[in-house]
């Protein structure tokens, strides 16, 4: 029998970006707000102090700053003929728990997505006809346009610190910004990070190649920041410490050095770590959510009754919660209908690898530092001639050179031995990497469901991927990839090692933790799971935030968008709560 | 008073507890303690003779600097099989246990302790069919024949493929030479030093715009510089 | 019970406490008195005598000795350290039986105007009466008033722990015929009322050199002396006179109001116990009072400058290695510090202080800025007591001291055991 808290008006389920988002938002506007967060309490000190923080074995490799997979995980197979098998630890992605969440340990790459990824369904048809689309790609628009999230993408930029080039501000094009962005209604908040040696490679043989190279938008600070809540960054110091690890210099954007310092003052909010959500609760109807019951870190059973539910946890454990509530109907990949768990996707990812002779010291970096092109994402380019959809940007990300995992061999270096040694010591302070990123999307094959075998430490049944490239992402990854091969060879004195992207999808290597989809958003209650206001079809006092929401993704990374969108729905739920009703409707 | 901070913080971070001995044998390059016996936190010392001989040819001494031995690998790897990360503590390891695809990852039961156990004994046996004498004894050019077999999958190992052992080693073996030396390898910053990473500097400011120049600060690991670099870089106090 | 839920546990219970603190207490209080209505009735009526006497307490910081660790504010309880013993903080909510339920106006305004209470018996100091002495009877009748409004908190009073003979509450009496002058502020005509307004409260409520002054054998401080540092808690009070390098001499009067309203400048942020006043008092004076305090700290002259031994070249490389790989990242290369975020350490006044207590035990156990209304953000460093030996700190200490321009005296290891091991034992 599960003891019973007192109830609250808001409960939000994981405390990382989005919960402390709509936290911040919710309770702003009077309202009584619980997180709970299934990891520990942590902060930049003592957590990831400058004493400590910079462990590459103990971080990035040991992935003591992820969530734990023994407690926890997937099981995954590339097609529904193979036998799904757990993920025994992580690999392809790297979900967080703890307060915060992935925004502790995210590079900071905060990216718009275009006008047109938003109507990609519409957009693709009318540019390309209807039989442009492959017949089992489960395209869909989003229900909200680039229009409509230009403001929210705004406060999430300011409420970063985002250090970046415009390049189209109200329709004006401004030099040295990306002149394909949507049009932004002002400048970013802080000057772009200084450039790195190899990015400056990369942005003089993209430009001669003929392409318009900018610098990447970073949440990392490149000036000290004071928020519009009042809440103050330090300047990034480029220590190549951001990806996989906190920042221990108030540098990198997270919730802990953006909204918690406001948040955590106030009377109407609360948290608890070490609760585990493990189901939503709904009562007879089945139409309205009663709270939630969660585990406590003494194995407790606890049910915590809420007015509304927010669903903050990572993109597959909000998808795995749904479905263990049995809230909204399971997708069913054979009769493609159904819609929980529905439309899984990811990122498609390529390298080309650039030896030359110029000490780039790549040690000095930051999470986000880095130059792009723009010219092969979304529908930048006439896609007619080359038969796939989507795209990706091409960049030189200078994330650090942490030498364990980052340090780049040529292909005919030794594995091991006498010569691996002198690869090492001939590439590691002059080799480079230039990457591409493509978007991914939603198939009738690729999909989350629950697995019949295995379970969780709660006794629950893991949730089950199954996910594999298909033709459309590896054609045009490979397109994407010859025309990073393209930059790379207009390096001087450079020779390149092409990495394209082979397929089945494997879990083994880290690509990228941009799991999107299984809770999608949309306009068709038979295709999405929540409206344009990410508010539950089925049970309109459940809200799901989150990547999980992508119909399908796009070529850059989520997480801008993820903010975006729940500053989107925060003034959706003020509307919500202040006449609760079945449904926003405007 | 008697404080050694960088003990404690090496002990802190190896997060393992191991005898008073161990500790010495990391710090000072010895395998062996006051009473002659080993002090391995994990290995036997049959298994420790075929880590040491096995990481002298994985990385090679030569005129670039140490190899895997000297730079304080075996230590590095019997400091980390004898903590969590040997104990596959974050791992998720419930049955049951087929076999899949490679796309699926490891699904082996063994935690990355017992996998090293089993496959050590594996090999020496294989050595002793092979050879009459265990890895350790063998020609350098005989242990990196054997090594290639295991890379190539192609010894018998009972329970476990060759191959996954020695992905594994290799895996760990340059984790043991490129991880802050705090954990026992990178033993006077060997692998830093081999490829010109400085170490954990946290300011790079001023010199991210210096395109091309060395980074001139010394080496450094969590804790702290080398005995004897801080007088040798006075300059700074200006 | 799990290190990791303990820690959940505790730090529920600072937000908590965090939150009884602050609990409608964010916004600046309309009744504050104004710069120059020198010990005026502010308004008629109790409520502007309530919320009046709210805004003194919390000039007076009275809760942070009055109230213990996790325990209900004002019910006292707190241990005090002093060099003679404990002292234990009284209950000063009105519970009629361990509070001050049962005063009358007379009785509260005879403890604060002349340090004996109810029955007659002589306070330990440690009450600053020797400071709140100054105030005047509307301002004490006011405390009273706001006191008398909270809720009555049973919390006996606890016996101090003090050696024999300062057990006995006659030898205070003797204490303040030697060392206390009772007696109301009494404004100087030749100085404008913003600066009595400032001298009042610095000298009164603020009692601000029962740490930044001098201390005798017996803990008595000369009020008529400028405060020019003194101990206090473990740590070092520094200088608010007027000496450029360890004092106020080159803060302008907007540094002043800055650092005590949101608890940093450009020029350094509060820590140790400054970091709590800040939190729990300066932040929420009146813009008027915060002006009239640094009219009256920048009129305080300078006094002549020690003379420093030059510290030799050895320490100073040592130091300077161990800065460049401890410090440096955040503090930057010349001790400039990074403006609106990590404080200088070049040309501050708190580094340079006649003793490095509060550095050293910066250093030990780390600080974090205080976490005011205006800049919520608490950045933080971490401490380094587990990372460097007490010859390293001692090192970094004479080096932070004396580098840039800075020049203090140098510290020796020894010291920094010493402080490391005091340190370590208080709560």
């Amino acid at each position: 029998m599960a003891r019973r808290m007192p109830p609250v008006d808001v409960v939000l389920v994981g405390f990382g970006w989005t919960a402390s988002i709509i936290a911040q938002e919710l309770t702003d506007a009077g309202v009584q707000v619980l997180a709970l967060e299934r990891g520990a309490w942590r902060d930049t000190v003592p957590d990831f102090a400058t004493d400590h923080i910079q462990d590459e074995l103990r971080y990035a490799v040991r992935k003591q700053i992820f969530e734990s997979p023994e407690r926890e995980t997937l099981t995954f197979r590339n097609n529904a003929s193979q036998t799904a098998l757990p993920m025994r630890h992580l690999g392809s992605f790297m979900p967080a728990a703890g307060v915060g969440g992935a925004g502790v340990h995210w590079n900071g790459q905060c990216w718009r997505f275009l006008p047109q990824d938003f109507v990609i369904r519409s957009h693709t048809e009318q540019r390309y006809g209807k039989g442009f689309i492959p017949a089992d790609m489960n395209l869909q628009d989003w229900g909200v346009t680039y229009e409509e999230l230009e403001p929210h993408y705004d406060r999430f930029e300011y409420l970063c610190g985002i250090s970046g080039q415009a390049g189209n501000v109200n329709g004006q094009l401004v030099a040295g910004g990306n002149p394909f962005e949507g049009p932004r209604k002002r400048g970013y908040p802080l000057p772009p990070l200084e450039r790195s040696a190899s990015t400056v490679l990369f942005d003089k043989a993209a430009r001669e190649v003929g392409f318009n190279p900018f610098p990447c938008p970073a949440a990392n600070a490149s000036r000290p920041y004071r928020n519009p809540l009042g809440v103050q960054m330090g300047q990034c110091t480029y220590c190549g410490y951001c990806e996989w690890f906190g920042c221990g210099n108030y540098s990198k954007a997270s919730p802990q050095t953006t909204i918690l310092p406001v948040l955590l003052r106030k009377d109407n909010f609360h948290f608890r770590t070490h609760c585990n959500v493990t189901r939503v609760n709904t009562d007879s109807t089945g139409k309205r959510a009663t709270g939630v019951t969660y585990v406590d870190v003494e194995g407790n059973q606890i049910e915590q009754p809420a007015q509304m539910v927010v669903l903050c946890a990572f993109a597959q454990h909000n998808v795995h919660l749904l479905l263990l509530s049995k809230i909204g109907q399971p997708y069913d990949p054979v009769s493609n209908t159904g819609v929980v768990g529905r439309n899984y996707a990811y990122q498609i990812t390529s390298s080309v690898d650039v030896f030359q002779k110029e000490r780039l010291n790549p040690f000095m970096g930051a999470g986000a530092l880095g130059q792009a092109i723009d010219e092969f994402n979304g529908d930048n380019f006439d896609h007619g001639p080359h038969g796939f959809v989507g795209g990706g940007y091409i960049a030189l990300w200078n994330t650090g050179g942490r030498p364990i995992l980052q340090h780049y061999l040529p292909q005919d270096a030794p594995k091991w031995g006498a010569g691996w040694k002198k690869a090492m010591h001939e590439n590691y302070l002059t080799a480079c990497s230039i990457a591409t990123h493509g978007s991914v999307m939603s198939y009738r094959t690729s999909y989350l469901d629950l697995d019949p075998t295995w379970r969780d430490v709660y006794g629950n049944p893991l949730l089950r991927l199954t996910f594999d490239f298909q033709p459309n992402e590896l054609k045009m990854s490979g397109f994407l990839t010859d025309k990073a091969a393209q930059i790379g060879r207009a390096i001087p004195g450079a020779s390149i090692h092409e990495k394209k992207r082979q397929g089945p999808y494997s879990i083994v290597p880290y690509q990228t933790t941009h799991n999107t989809g299984g809770a999608v958003m949309g306009d068709d209650p038979k295709t999405s799971v929540v409206n344009r206001y990410l508010q539950s079809w089925d049970v309109p006092n459940l809200w799901v935030m989150g990547a999980s929401v992508f119909p399908q993704n796009a070529g850059y990374n989520p997480t801008g968008t993820v903010g975006a969108l729940t500053y989107w729905s925060a003034e959706a739920m003020k509307r919500y709560l202040k006449n609760p009703g079945p449904l926003v409707t405007t | 008073m008697n404080h050694d901070p960088a003990r404690r913080d090496f002990l802190r971070l190896v997060g393992v507890t191991v005898p008073a001995g161990m500790v010495l044998c990391a710090c000072g390059g010895s395998g062996t303690d006051a009473h002659g016996g080993t002090a391995n936190a994990f290995f036997a010392p049959g298994e420790m003779d075929f880590i040491q001989a096995a990481t002298a040819r994985l990385i090679p001494t030569d005129a670039l600097g140490p190899g895997g031995d000297k730079a304080g690998i075996p230590t590095f790897l019997d400091l980390q099989l004898a903590g969590p990360y040997g104990r596959a503590e974050r791992w998720y390891m419930q049955g049951p246990w087929p076999t899949g695809i490679d796309g699926q990852g490891y699904q082996l039961r063994f935690t990355p302790a017992q996998l090293y156990r089993q496959a050590i004994a594996g090999i020496d046996k294989h050595c002793r069919g092979k050879y009459q004498q265990p890895f350790v004894g063998l020609t350098g050019e005989q242990q990196d024949e054997v090594l290639r077999a295991l890379e190539g999958g192609k010894v018998d190992l009972g329970d476990v493929p060759s191959k996954t052992f020695f992905n594994l080693l290799w895996q760990n073996t340059q984790e043991g030479f490129l991880a802050d030396p705090a954990y026992g390898g990178n033993r006077d910053f060997a692998g830093w030093k081999l490829v010109g990473f400085p170490g954990p500097r946290y300011n790079y400011v001023r010199e991210i715009g210096e395109y091309g120049k060395p980074y001139q600060q010394p080496y450094v690991s969590l804790i702290g510089r080398a005995p004897g670099t801080a007088l040798a870089h006075a300059g700074e106090a200006s | 019970m799990g290190a990791a839920l303990r820690k959940a546990l505790a730090l529920a219970s600072l937000l908590l406490l965090a939150l009884l603190c602050t609990a409608c207490s964010h916004d600046r209080d309309p009744a504050a008195p104004s710069a120059v209505k020198l010990g005026e009735r502010m308004s008629p009526g109790p409520w502007g005598q309530i919320s009046r006497g709210r805004y003194l307490v919390r000039a007076g910081d009275c809760e942070a000795c009055h109230t213990a660790p996790n325990g209900a504010p004002f019910a006292g309880d707190r241990a005090i350290p002093t060099p003679f013993g404990t002292i234990y903080s009284s209950n000063i909510t009105p519970d009629p039986e361990t509070g001050i339920g049962n005063w009358t106006d007379e009785d509260f305004y005879r403890a604060m105007h002349e340090g004996i209470d109810r029955e007659g018996d002589h306070l330990y100091p440690a009450f600053p009466y020797p400071w709140y002495t100054k105030l005047s009877r509307d301002d004490v009748l006011s405390i009273k008033a706001y006191l008398d409004t909270l809720t009555p908190v049973r919390q006996v009073h606890r016996h101090n722990e003090l050696p024999w003979p300062l057990d006995q509450r006659g030898l205070m009496a003797m204490w303040d015929g030697m060392y206390f002058q009772d007696g109301t502020y009494q404004p100087d005509p030749k100085r404008s009322a913003q600066w009595n307004r400032g001298a009042y409260l610095v000298k009164g409520l603020g009692h601000c050199s029962a740490c930044h002054g001098d201390k005798n054998f017996a803990g008595a401080t000369d009020m008529d002396d400028p405060p020019t540092g003194g101990y206090a808690e473990n740590a070092y009070a520094p200088s608010l006179a007027g000496g450029v390098r360890d004092g106020l001499g080159s803060w302008t009067e907007q540094d002043i109001v800055q650092y005590l309203g949101t608890g940093r400048n450009s020029r350094t942020s509060a820590a140790g116990p400054m970091a709590e006043v800040v939190e729990q008092s300066t932040q929420y004076l009146s813009k008027p009072d915060l002006e009239a305090i640094a009219v009256y700290l920048k009129s305080l002259p300078a006094p002549k400058d020690a003379s420093v031994a030059t510290v030799d070249k050895d320490t100073l490389d040592r130091g300077a290695a161990l800065y460049v790989d401890n410090c440096e990242a955040c503090h930057l290369k010349q001790g400039q510090g990074e403006i609106g975020a990590f404080p200088p350490l070049r040309q501050s006044s708190a580094v340079q202080a006649n003793s490095a207590d509060t550095l050293i035990g910066v250093i030990l156990d780390g600080a974090r800025i205080p976490q005011t209304t205006a800049e919520p953000t608490g950045l933080a460093m971490q401490g380094f007591a587990d990372h460097l030996s007490d010859a390293q700190i001692a090192d970094l200490n004479t080096y932070i001291r004396n580098a840039w321009g800075n020049h203090a005296e140098a510290v020796e290891a020894d010291h920094v055991a010493d402080l490391r091991e005091t340190l370590r034992k208080s709560p």
